[in-house]
């Protein structure tokens, strides 16, 4: 037993060395001004994760710019908590000072142009940034003309509210304000997009309130999939807290042929009209415009190495998250946060000789359906030459004790505070 | 009755080879003088009630925290609805260092170092216990010596924590999740081969823990005990 537990542990150190022998190379490589330069676009669970662990790690070895426009992030999780009046949107609001302090460059600009030839980032200010290393964690943006009816100048009469902040906060206005025995609708977006539960948390969170405030109202889903995440655990959640009140269109219903007309508060589903008070429209999505911009993206998303996070176009550019195409992982924010660190031991190695260690990535999605009743799914992976693969996974059980449901529940809550922790502190 | 119930705690026992104390069968009238460090908070007779801990009814291998009148920490509630049962490796885990076993509960007890005192307050517990059987999620968890004498690698374990700091903070807080800053290594290391070896039902834990090597543990161990609480 000893034996071979030791022969396992020199196995394990000689691989570990020739590992980061191989990917460490030891040469450093240094700007004008001394230190070798990594930008980070975008300050979300991917961005701000990356360019804390960068700088904390580094301890000063690294110049670290994160370059992201608004100056409060909302985080997109727990978002639909504040939908359901569960949390404040101050709860999900967030600074970046403490990261400044850190000694992070924190730009409040928008990245709109990426040379790779001369290693620069353009802002919408004007002036740019040069890099030794990029990482682009630009979210999401969405496909142009995937709903009918539906742009960016009526998201005001219909919001996506996918991207929190103000978006969260005029979809709430509009929840409020809908008459008594209203109709609210969604239509949900194709595969592949950012956090799968999302929208069936969103409705849950939606059916909550209107519970209690407005119970003879409905909600209608439009749907081009013909199933979900989690769907048993939502379904079987609808029916024991918001029995009646919630109506599922899948692609098999017709869901997936709709269109939308903002003036008129219409939204047609296989060729029925309906009039709503509320039209909640989350569109196809693709990588955020940025990865389009640089040249990396490969269709909507933008492929990546699985070991590191760097792209397939270009060796010295990076990119997490939901913007990104690497295999098995969901888009999430805690996925993103995963990759980050991934992503931040390689580049850190590549640029100070640090050790890089083996690729490990992580992902659960917690979902609230009604009060305390939280449920979670999780997997774990691994890197290997083709894509991120899963490797093991688990998902709450239909038919839970309210006590299971409500430590779930609490768990999220300890997860929100330990993962912006991870991404602002 | 009470022999029947040594008869299956000793069986119960005796296929998990535990090495930290509960080898061996508890010696009931020695319990009851160590139980008498447990009175000033915790009642033990058929009909007794809460006082600033649970009544210790049903408590040997009963599912954890099922005292219908007591409050119990929002720690032990999480543990409970996750599959904790007070198996007598359980409850020698707990009562060896409450702390460390479940950071965060409310029991202020420092813990019963000796292994000979746990194993016989646990046998006078089981006195009072009717479950026969253990509902464990996993039976034959053993942790060895040899495992717990890992080296760690710091540097790695630093590498790895960045997996556990999504949901566990750095800076000592716990929100439901529970701190593992500044824990023992040894403590850190039989939590994990715990998860690992579905002795413990957290699903997330069961998750991380079963792609971590004895290696990889010890290097997460060494790391998180080297910080400061």
């Amino acid at each position: 037993m000893e034996e071979r537990m030791a022969l396992d542990r020199r196995k394990f150190l000689g691989n570990t060395i020739a590992v980061a022998a191989t990917l460490a190379a030891p040469m450093v490589k240094a700007g004008s001004h001394g230190k070798p330069r990594v930008v980070v676009v975008g300050g979300g669970a991917g961005g701000a994760t990356a360019a804390r662990y960068l700088a904390k790690d580094s301890k000063g070895a690294l110049d670290v710019t994160l370059i992201e426009p608004t100056r409060t992030y909302y985080t997109c999780f727990f978002s639909n908590l504040y939908l359901g009046g569960v949390k404040d949107i101050s709860d999900i609001g967030h600074s970046y000072g403490r990261l400044a302090a850190r000694g992070i460059n924190v730009v409040h600009d928008w990245a709109i142009g990426v040379d790779r030839d001369t290693k620069t980032v353009s802002l919408a200010g004007g002036g740019a940034v040069s890099y030794d290393k990029l990482i682009l964690s630009p979210g999401i943006d969405f496909v142009d003309g995937a709903v009918d009816g539906w742009s960016l100048e009526t998201q005001n009469a219909m919001p996506h509210a996918y991207k929190a902040g103000s978006q969260s906060e005029l979809l709430k206005a509009q929840l409020t304000a809908m008459p008594q025995g209203g109709v609210y609708a969604m239509v949900a977006p194709p595969n592949p997009y950012r956090c799968p539960p999302g929208p069936y948390e969103r409705v849950s969170m939606v059916a909550h309130y209107l519970k209690a405030n407005n119970p003879t109202a409905k909600i209608i889903i439009a749907d081009p999939k013909p199933k979900f995440s989690k769907m048993a655990l939502f379904q079987e959640g609808w029916a024991n807290h918001y029995d009646g009140m919630i109506d599922w269109i899948g692609s098999e219903f017709g869901g997936d042929n709709v269109s939308v007309d903002a003036a008129a508060m219409n939204i047609t589903i296989d060729g029925e009209v309906t009039k709503v008070d509320v039209c909640n429209v989350i569109p196809a999505m693709k990588a955020g415009r940025i990865a389009e911009l640089a040249g990396v993206t490969d269709g909507n998303w933008a492929p990546v190495h699985a070991a590191s996070m760097s792209s397939k176009a270009d060796p010295d550019v990076y990119i997490l998250g939901d913007a990104s195409s690497q295999g098995d992982m969901p888009k999430s924010g805690f996925s993103a946060n995963s990759q980050a660190k991934v992503c931040a031991n390689a580049v850190r190695g590549d640029l100070t000789g640090s050790k890089v260690f083996p690729a490990k990535f992580s992902n659960t999605c917690w979902s609230l359906i009604g009060t305390n009743d939280g449920v979670k799914v999780g997997a774990t992976y691994k890197a290997t030459a083709e894509k991120i693969a899963k490797v093991d996974g688990f998902i709450s059980k239909t038919g839970e004790s309210a006590d299971i449901r409500k430590a779930t529940y609490e768990e999220s809550e300890g997860w929100y505070t330990g993962i912006t922790t991870d991404m602002f502190s | 009755m009470i022999d029947k119930l040594l008869i299956s705690l000793v069986f119960s026992i005796a296929i998990c080879g535990f090495d930290v104390g509960a080898t061996e069968v508890g010696d009931v009238s020695r319990g009851l003088k160590v139980f008498k460090k447990c009175t000033s908070c915790h009642a033990i007779s058929p009909d007794a009630r809460k006082r600033v801990g649970p009544a210790l009814i049903n408590i040997v291998n009963a599912p954890a925290g099922q005292v219908g009148e007591y409050k119990y920490s929002k720690a032990l509630r999480a543990a409970a609805a996750n599959g904790l049962h007070w198996t007598p490796e359980a409850l020698d885990l707990f009562l060896k260092k409450p702390k460390a076993f479940l950071p965060k509960t409310k029991m202020s007890f420092r813990g019963l170092k000796k292994p000979a005192d746990r194993t016989d307050v646990i046998a006078y517990l089981a006195t009072f216990s009717t479950v026969e059987t253990a509902a464990k999620p996993g039976a034959g968890f053993e942790i060895s010596a040899d495992i717990l004498s890992i080296a760690g690698d710091i540097e790695y374990g630093e590498y790895l924590s960045s997996e556990c700091t999504t949901c566990h903070q750095m800076n000592g807080a716990s929100d439901a999740i529970p701190n593992i800053t500044g824990w023992p290594a040894d403590d850190f290391v039989t939590a994990m081969h715990a998860y690992r070896e579905k002795y413990r039902s957290h699903p997330v834990m069961q998750m991380i823990s079963g792609r971590l090597s004895n290696d990889e543990i010890a290097a997460l161990a060494a790391y998180y005990s080297s910080l400061k609480k």
